[in-house]
Order: C-alpha cells, then structure tokens, then sequence
C-alpha cells in the first residue's frame, strides 16, 4: 500500500520554499508596491524634486533682473544708474519697508537718505541702509547681489578719488585675499548628495520588509509555521531559502532604484552649477558589488527581529525602528567631517557610505578599501544568519499561541 | 506503528506531559481523548518533532524520533492543531508545495494530488485562493496537504474542531477509510461521540497522564459503566472540559 519514503534531493528543498515564497509574494499588491515602486523610485523621484527646486531658484537669481524697492532714489542717481548696471530694477518706494520684508513682499529694501547729496559732495561717508529678513533663505542670494554691486560702487568711487589726489588706489587695499578653491565639479556634488547611501539602503530595507514579517511573524499568526515544521527538512534549509526570497526582493529593489538614479541623473541640471555627476553604468555596479553583502545581513537582520515578534503588526513597528538604524552613519558623515580611516571600511554601512561617497567624488575605491568594505559586511552577514539559525531553532518559535 | 514510551515535557513549573506511554496500530485507529489542556496536543507534538520530550521515547515504524527526526516525519502525515494555509496559493498550491518539501517527483505529485482532491471531494475548490475559505474547506485542504507523501502514519490533532455535522461526517468516513487502507491513525479529541464512534483503542489523558488505555468495550467493563460518557467520567474524575 504504502511506498518507502523517498529521499529528496539535498538542493531541492532550499529551491522550493524559494520558489513559494517568490510566487506567493508576487501576488501579494502591498509587498509588489514597497518592493518595486515606492520603495526604490521615492528616492530618485525626491532627489531630483529638490535639486530641480534649488538650483533653478538660485540660478534664476543670479541671472534674473532683481527688482529692488528704492527709497530716496532721486538722491542719488548715479549710484542707481550703477546698481541698474548690475541687474537691479530700481522699484518704487514703499512705505513700510520693514513690515514688506518681513511678509516676503520684497527680498530686499534700499533706503538712501536726503542728505546722501550733500555729505557725498562734501566727501564725507555716507550711509545707505539694506532692510532685509536673514531668516527668510530664499532672500539671501538677493541680499548678497545687492550688497555686492554696493561695495564694488563705494570701491571703485573711492579708487577714483585717491587717484585725483594723486595716489594709487592700492594705498587703500593693503590687503588681497586670493582665493584657490581646490573643489573639482564632482566633489561639489558630493555635498548635495550625502544622503545617496540612505537611500540605497533604505531601497534594500523596503524590498525584502514585507517578506521578513510573512516569513516568520506572519507565517506564525497565520498558524501555517507549525505545519510547515512537520516536513522532513531541516529547519535551516526552509530559512535560507526563506532568506533567499527576501534577498532576491532586496536586489531587484536596489536594481530598479540603480536603473531610475541613472535616467534621472541625466535632468539633473549639474553642470549649470558646476558640478559633475555620474550616475551610469559603472557607478551603478560599483554600488551593487558594495551593497551585496548588506543585502544579506539587513534580510538576515529583519529576519531576525521579526522572529521575536508575537503578531504581523508587532513585527511592522520593530522593523520600522530597525530602518532609522541605517541613517545614522549618513547623517554622521554629513555632519561631522571626519577623516576616513581604514578600519571604517570594514565597518557595515559605514563601509558602504564612504565608498559611495568617494565613487561620487570621482576618487574611486582601492582594492584594499573594497575589500575590507566586501569582507566586513560578509562577515557580519554571516554572523546575523548564524544568529537567526539559532533563533529558528528555538521550540517556542513555531508555536502559534 | 507508533510507540511512546514514558513522554515528559514541562513548561517551566507545568508539567504538562508528565509519564505518557501507548501504542498506535497499524490497520486501528487510535483515540487520544481527554479534556482541554489535558496535554494532548504537547504529546502530539512530541510525536511529530516539533518538540524535544524531557524524558522518554518516540517510535515511527522502529525509527527513534531523537536520532532521525526527519525519517519520523517522512512517515508521518500530520494536521496539527495550528492548520494555517498561505491564503494566496490555490489549495492545489498548497498541497504541490508540502509534496515538492517531501522531494516527490513532479508525476507521483500529480496523481496522489488528484487521489485526495477526489477523496476528499474538494474538486470545486481546487483551483481557487484559500483566501476566505470556509472552516471545512479549510480543514480540507490541511488534510490534503497533510496526506499527499501517502504516509503509513497519520496524526490528526482534532481534526473535527469547528467543522458542521456534514463535514464531520465526511471527515469520519475518510479516517475509516485510512484505517481500511492499512494505516495506523491517531487522532486526538475532547468529543466522547467521536472517539467512540470511530475507535478501535482509546487512550484516556488527564493532568499529562494516561489514566486508561484500552478497547471501548473493555473500557465499559472495567469502570461498570454503560456507556462510555459514564466510563470516562468515572476515569478522568470529572465531566470538565468534556463534550458529549
């Protein structure tokens, strides 16, 4: 009647509860939208909005005529004549200048006094007052426009008048600051894109999320683990296939997030502010060698965190707060300017950061640098698994109640 | 053939399974009965190496649950009290999934597949999501999925629960038909109509032990009762966490 147990091939396991999750979860519209739309295009999308916004707001300023309220513009027409020369539209006055400034009506008010005439015949200092509001950043560029077709005007006015005394206006400007910026167009870009590395990581976390929850939580509250424990294979084998699923979700993220950087690398207006950015095929691979070994720690890590969890909700809120973990190394490197030693490469995540980091800057990765950045980061991915092994191990783990 | 000898399994202080021993033939089926939380579903449990026993010893067929988990499971069949299916496979799905974990080649899976769906009588539902599946349907489909490696050894832990009289009634004529093929079933159950009905050995649990292990009608004898509900008041001590 019945016939000897057969003995299942030793790969065929891992490969079948890979298969099942991969088919289960394609079906599956929330884990589809985290995975391959929100998750991956959130961050190119987002990017690209706020570089857009920002250099064509401060490329317009520093092209566009800037209109600039007058106050006591009869008083002093060549000094208007000159700043007209500059770009500035003299506008007419306005009678509260500071409440105006203050409400946004006008970046930056120009008052020049009645008596500017006299003292300026007189050869006396005179005084003109910029009313302006530095809290409000979008008046900056405007403010400092002014300001420099001012002081241009008061030195090339002063220059003049040493000249018919007699002397050279170099009497006057003992000083001069040579200014040698060392930047290339690249590392400029740097600073815009220092949090390029989150979002990698983030795109990793969001595409193997909502299969680390099903895979162990919501395996549990659903009571299918215990069922599932029954078959004659090793509860190590269902884990990695299980892990596998998450890490190929992970990877096609991070594809998908590599490929939309790159189409969109190309609207970003880079080099109207002198900046170079590549974004292409070699960036992209670079950061797909660098990720692989995270893309195996954070689904053994969200595997892992989502074991201890009693329900699907429990496990969401844990992984949540696991994915803030990540920014920290970013916002760190962002704010602190610290010199990269070698030991960081081998840090995970930090390791990651800085490669990226110098991949946008256009300096490359040593070998040494990608091989401590490959090793760390595989080594505590294997440590993660091993852990999780352990914990799935655990009697408590399939049971339901 | 299943042997236990001299289960014990505590949960801290609970000794929840505390000196279990009795055998389950091939060609019977075997009732485990006893109250709510008499400690049924942890010696089922035990069985089918879900957990590590304190003390004792678990025979499949001669083979030694704590030398080769994976050969007992190979000849078990089991529907566990947690019978979760994967709401977005077909049931068929389901059931191909457990058949491919067993390692049986994609032809034997065909046939053995179709075997139950018709055994069974799930045709209708075969082919959809078990997405909001009734309790029946459900119950169904586990037990497919449960049976599809055809093992010489089924264990249902209550299998009934939930289920209306005409599922019921379909699900104790399929047991009676395992037994007919030869198979040795156990299955557990707090429903004294049931094991009576379908038992040719009842094994009575209370407080993590067996307080009787016999054939139905030597349980009447030895109590001096007339019927069983009688009978195992008279062992367990109590009516409590019973049902007629």
């Amino acid at each position: 009647m019945t016939t000897e147990p057969p003995q299942p091939p030793r790969s065929r396991a891992f490969l079948t509860v890979f298969l099942k999750e991969v088919r289960e979860n394609l079906r599956d519209r929330r884990t589809l939208i985290s995975a391959f739309l929100t998750g991956p295009l959130l961050g190119p999308l987002l990017l690209v909005m706020l570089l857009n916004i920002t250099l064509t707001r401060e490329l317009d300023k520093a092209e566009k005529p800037l209109p600039v309220p007058v106050i006591g513009a009869e008083y002093a027409p060549n000094l208007i004549a000159a700043l007209k020369a500059g770009g500035v539209v003299p506008k007419p006055p306005l009678a509260d200048p500071e409440r105006a400034v203050r409400r946004q009506d006008a970046d930056v008010v120009l008052r020049i006094d009645a008596d500017y005439g006299n003292a300026w015949r007189a050869g006396e200092p005179v005084q003109v007052a910029l009313i302006y509001d530095s809290s409000q950043r979008d008046a900056s560029t405007a403010v400092a426009r002014v300001t420099r077709l001012l002081e241009n005007y008061a030195r090339q006015q002063g220059a003049m008048r040493l000249l018919a005394r007699g002397l050279s206006p170099n009497t006057a400007w003992p000083l001069k600051v040579a200014r040698r910026d060392q930047a290339t167009p690249q590392s400029r870009a740097v600073l815009m894109f220092a949090m390029l590395p989150y979002f990698f990581v983030i795109t990793i976390f969001m595409g193997g999320m909502y299969l680390a929850i099903d895979l162990t939580a919501g395996e549990r509250e659903r009571q299918s683990l215990e069922p599932l424990f029954a078959n004659p294979v090793p509860r190590w084998k269902i884990l990695a296939g299980k892990l596998a699923a998450i890490s190929a979700f992970s990877t096609v993220s991070l594809l998908i997030t590599l490929l939309a950087f790159a189409a969109v690398g190309r609207f970003i207006p880079a080099a109207k502010l002198g900046m170079e950015l590549d974004l292409g095929l070699h960036f992209a691979s670079f950061v797909l060698l660098l990720m692989l070994p995270l893309v195996l720690l954070l689904s053994a890590l969200q595997s892992m965190v989502a074991a201890f969890a009693k329900s699907y909700r429990e496990a969401q809120t844990y992984l949540s707060l696991l994915m803030l973990v990540p920014i920290i190394p970013s916002l760190v490197l962002a704010i602190l300017p610290i010199k990269p030693q070698p030991w960081m490469y081998a840090v995970p995540l930090l390791g990651q950061n800085l490669g990226i980091m110098q991949l946008l800057r256009g300096d490359g990765i040593s070998a040494l640098q990608l091989g401590l950045c490959l090793g760390g980061s595989l080594a505590a991915a294997v440590i993660a698994v091993w852990v999780t092994v352990q914990l799935y191990r655990s009697e408590r783990l399939a049971i339901s109640a | 053939m299943i042997e236990v000898s001299d289960l014990h399994k505590a949960f801290g202080a609970v000794k929840a399974v505390d000196g279990v021993s009795f055998s389950a033939r091939d060609g019977e089926i075997t009732g485990l009965l006893g109250p709510n939380g008499a400690g049924k579903t942890t010696a089922l449990r035990m069985l089918y190496t879900l957990m590590a026993p304190d003390r004792g010893q678990v025979l499949v067929d001669g083979i030694d649950a704590a030398r080769d988990p994976l050969g007992v499971r190979r000849r078990l069949g089991v529907l566990p009290d947690a019978r979760g299916l994967y709401k977005r496979l077909t049931a068929s799905e389901n059931i191909d999934y457990f058949a491919r974990l067993h390692g049986m080649s994609e032809a034997l899976l065909t046939t053995r597949r179709a075997t139950l769906i018709e055994a069974l009588g799930m045709a209708d539902i075969a082919n959809r999501r078990t997405e909001g599946f009734s309790q029946g349907q459900r119950v169904k489909t586990a037990i497919a999925r449960a049976l599809v490696h055809d093992p010489h050894n089924v264990i249902l832990d209550e299998p009934t629960n939930g289920l209306d009289v005409m599922a019921t009634r379909a699900l104790r004529q399929f047991m009676a038909g395992l037994k007919a093929e030869g198979r040795c079933v156990l299955f557990s159950s707090h429903i004294m109509q049931e094991v009576a009905a379908l038992c040719d050995r009842i094994v009575v649990i209370a407080r993590g032990r067996v307080v009787a292990d016999d054939t139905p009608q030597a349980l009447l004898a030895r109590t001096g009762t007339n019927t069983l509900e009688d009978a195992f008041v008279s062992l367990i001590g109590s009516d409590e966490g019973l049902a007629a």
